[in-house]
């Protein structure tokens, strides 16, 4: 009786197109509107990411996330390197420092200072020169989509294209001037600014006079050593905050999900694909089923007990829910595609489609029990009704 | 007539009814009442019905609208529990059934004609008469191709593919005939099975159901306004207000005349495609 119940649904093809796009709409929906949210909050930490060399990041202990900087002094270096189990220690500068441009306008960017002999916490893949070029005069290393948007220089006639900043070109940092020696590409932050790379010395003469400016100590463990007891060494030891690369990712994004809004703001779009996918595909469904009654009570006068009519209704649920979710996701799928090179931020782990698939499953079942209990409590003698 | 349902590779599967226990009776009714409803909106439908049917039989129930012809007809098909008195349908009381069995009991030994035929349509012919024996559990494959053997019986052998919509109004009730008998019912209950088929098509479709009936161990109860076909009837209720108030013998002429005239599948074929 599957294909029996499979052809009935088929047939109705204004139902079945009807259900289908309902649950194509939920799926797509809420997994694209997901899929971003997880794009965003992974931007958060993409700092944190393309820093993957050590394994402990230690900050001031009001620091809430990676981009809120509070400076520590450049002693804190010499005393964390002093601690039981630290194989090295180097210090970072990370800060937002206006770039003059040559039409005259300025751009924030964020400079990244590395430790001068090591240059440990470069960015993870260069595309123009060599991180070690940054021992030049003057260098920085600025990141691909830095160097060919925000960064670009004016053309020379009006509505041509703007011209990529290249190695060798010059820019302004707080009136010091800097030497573009590589291109590299970084993870995309939250903040979308142009990154710069240089070491931590000439960071400090680019960035404004302060007493303390060292944003993070990076930490590696020497081998044998579990990095979170290392942390709570440091922590025991110097006062200051030491987190594992995971756990500063974590409280990076977290403090993203508790105080910017942005989860209920994506909660609302996925809530409204849900209900709106449900009430379509669940309306729809049921509509279906309400116009098949007769049938179903044929088949019921017929011989066909509550048991064969459920798994026709379940057998005509799990197609919908397969093809509307398939397209769905499919359709989601096609979306890092077709908006390639543009800002999105757009990240489908394992995860979302499994929970979309869930959540898919319960419309459907949700729509299947209202239809079958009206099949339920069907009397077949109604089949001799006019 | 035999030759009409007798298959040479015959499709088996448990009835649940001892044919030879019956002793000539179908459906056996006394005293049985319904009443819808409750309190002073209480309608009775049926008033004490006694009836027998037999098998091999022809009856006709006719009387005027809401004297209680589809309540009995239901009753006897088993898809409608009676209030009082007994019923014995296929030698089994329905009351005494559970659902479960009792649905086992009607899709295995009661088919059914409906007048507004029910056919799927999303279904074609052979799909739609193939469906009794697909809830008997025959594989799909089998019973389409038993279904389309019956549907060939009765003239539609080159429409099997054809949809409901694409059928005529005779040719649409044939298909119904062909999924009531496709199974090989002991009980076949019509209700109005010609009213909304023209004078000559009706009759064509009486004198098939006349064929089935006057099978061996087979018998048909027809729900019907139709005075044109109480000819094909062996006997004919009449019913008023719940109450059977006549049963008279009906006009057929002898049985051995209509085996000559429509009791062979070609002779069925030939009458179907004049």
């Amino acid at each position: 009786m599957n294909l029996v119940a499979i052809k009935m649904l088929i047939g109705d093809k204004a139902k079945y197109i009807g259900i289908i796009v309902g649950l194509t709409f939920a799926s797509l929906l809420m997994t694209q509107q997901a899929s971003i949210f997880v794009g965003l909050m992974t931007r958060t930490f993409g700092f944190i990411t393309d820093t993957s060399l050590p394994d402990i990041w230690v900050m001031d202990p009001k620091v809430q996330f990676v981009d809120d900087i509070k400076p520590l002094q450049d002693t804190q270096l010499l005393r964390v390197r002093g601690i039981e189990g630290v194989e090295w220690a180097t210090p970072l500068y990370k800060g937002l420092l206006k770039a003059r441009l040559d039409n005259g306008n300025f751009q924030t960017c964020n400079v990244i200072g590395l430790d001068d002999s090591t240059l440990i916490g470069g960015p993870p893949e260069m595309r123009e020169g060599r991180l070690e070029d940054l021992r030049r005069a003057d260098s920085v290393i600025v990141d691909e989509v830095g160097a060919n948007g925000r960064l670009a220089k004016q053309p020379a006639r009006k509505g041509d294209p703007p011209i990529p900043l290249k190695v060798g070109d010059t820019l302004e940092l707080n009136d010091n001037r800097a030497v573009v020696v590589g291109i590299c590409r970084v993870s995309r932050t939250f903040q979308s600014q142009p990154v710069l790379y240089t070491t931590y010395t000439r960071a400090t003469t680019f960035a404004p006079r302060e007493r303390k400016l060292l944003s993070f100590i990076l930490v590696k463990a020497k081998p044998g050593v579990a990095p979170r007891a290392l942390c709570e060494r440091i922590l025991q030891t110097t006062g200051l905050a030491a987190f594992t690369g995971d756990e500063f990712k974590t409280i990076t994004y977290k403090y993203f999900i508790k105080y910017t809004g942005i989860p209920i703001n994506f909660g609302i779009a996925v809530t409204l694909g849900f209900v709106v996918g449900a009430v379509i595909a669940g309306q729809m469904f049921y509509s279906f089923t309400l116009d098949n009654l007769r049938h179903f009570g044929t088949l019921k006068a017929m011989g066909a007990g509550n048991l064969t009519l459920l798994r026709m209704v379940i057998v005509q649920s799990v197609l919908v829910g397969c093809v509307g979710y398939g397209m769905g996701v499919g359709a989601a799928s096609l979306v890092p595609i077709l908006s390639s090179g543009s800002e999105l931020a757009f990240r489908m782990t394992w995860h979302i489609p499994a929970v979309v698939g869930g959540a898919i499953v319960l419309i459907c079942v949700l729509s299947a029990v209202l239809s079958v209990l009206k099949v339920f409590r069907l009397e077949p003698a109604i089949v001799f009704k006019g | 007539m035999t030759t009409l349902l007798a298959q040479p590779d015959a499709i088996t599967f448990d009835r649940r009814v001892d044919t030879a226990a019956l002793r000539g009776i179908a459906v056996r009714c006394v005293g049985v009442t319904k009443t819808y409803g409750s309190g002073q909106s209480a309608v009775m439908a049926l008033r004490g019905i006694d009836l027998e049917v037999k098998t091999g039989e022809l009856l006709m129930l006719v009387g005027p609208s809401g004297c209680g012809k589809t309540t009995l007809i239901s009753i006897i098909a088993g898809i409608l529990d009676y209030d009082q008195g007994e019923c014995a349908v296929l030698g089994q009381d329905p009351k005494r059934m559970s659902a479960r069995e009792l649905t086992r009991l009607r899709g295995a030994n009661v088919g059914f004609v409906f007048q507004a035929y029910n056919l799927i349509p999303t279904l074609n012919a052979a799909e739609n008469s193939a469906i009794p024996l697909l809830l008997n559990g025959v594989p799909r494959a089998k019973a389409v191709k038993r279904a389309r053997e019956m549907l060939g019986r009765v003239g539609l052998a080159d429409r099997w593919k054809s949809l409901p919509a694409q059928l005529s109004g005779g040719q649409q009730q044939r298909v119904a005939i062909t999924r009531a008998l496709v199974h090989e019912p002991r009980l076949i209950v019509c209700d109005e099975p010609t009213a909304a088929l023209d004078h000559e098509t009706g009759g064509r479709v009486m004198e098939l159901l006349r064929a089935v009936a006057l099978d061996e161990g087979r018998a048909l109860v027809i729900v019907t306004h139709d005075p044109r076909i109480f000819g094909f009837a062996d006997r004919i209720a009449k019913m008023d207000d719940g109450r059977i108030t006549s049963i008279n013998e009906g006009r057929h002429e002898d049985r051995s005349t209509a085996r000559g005239a429509g009791g062979t599948s070609d002779g069925l074929t030939g009458l179907l495609s004049k």
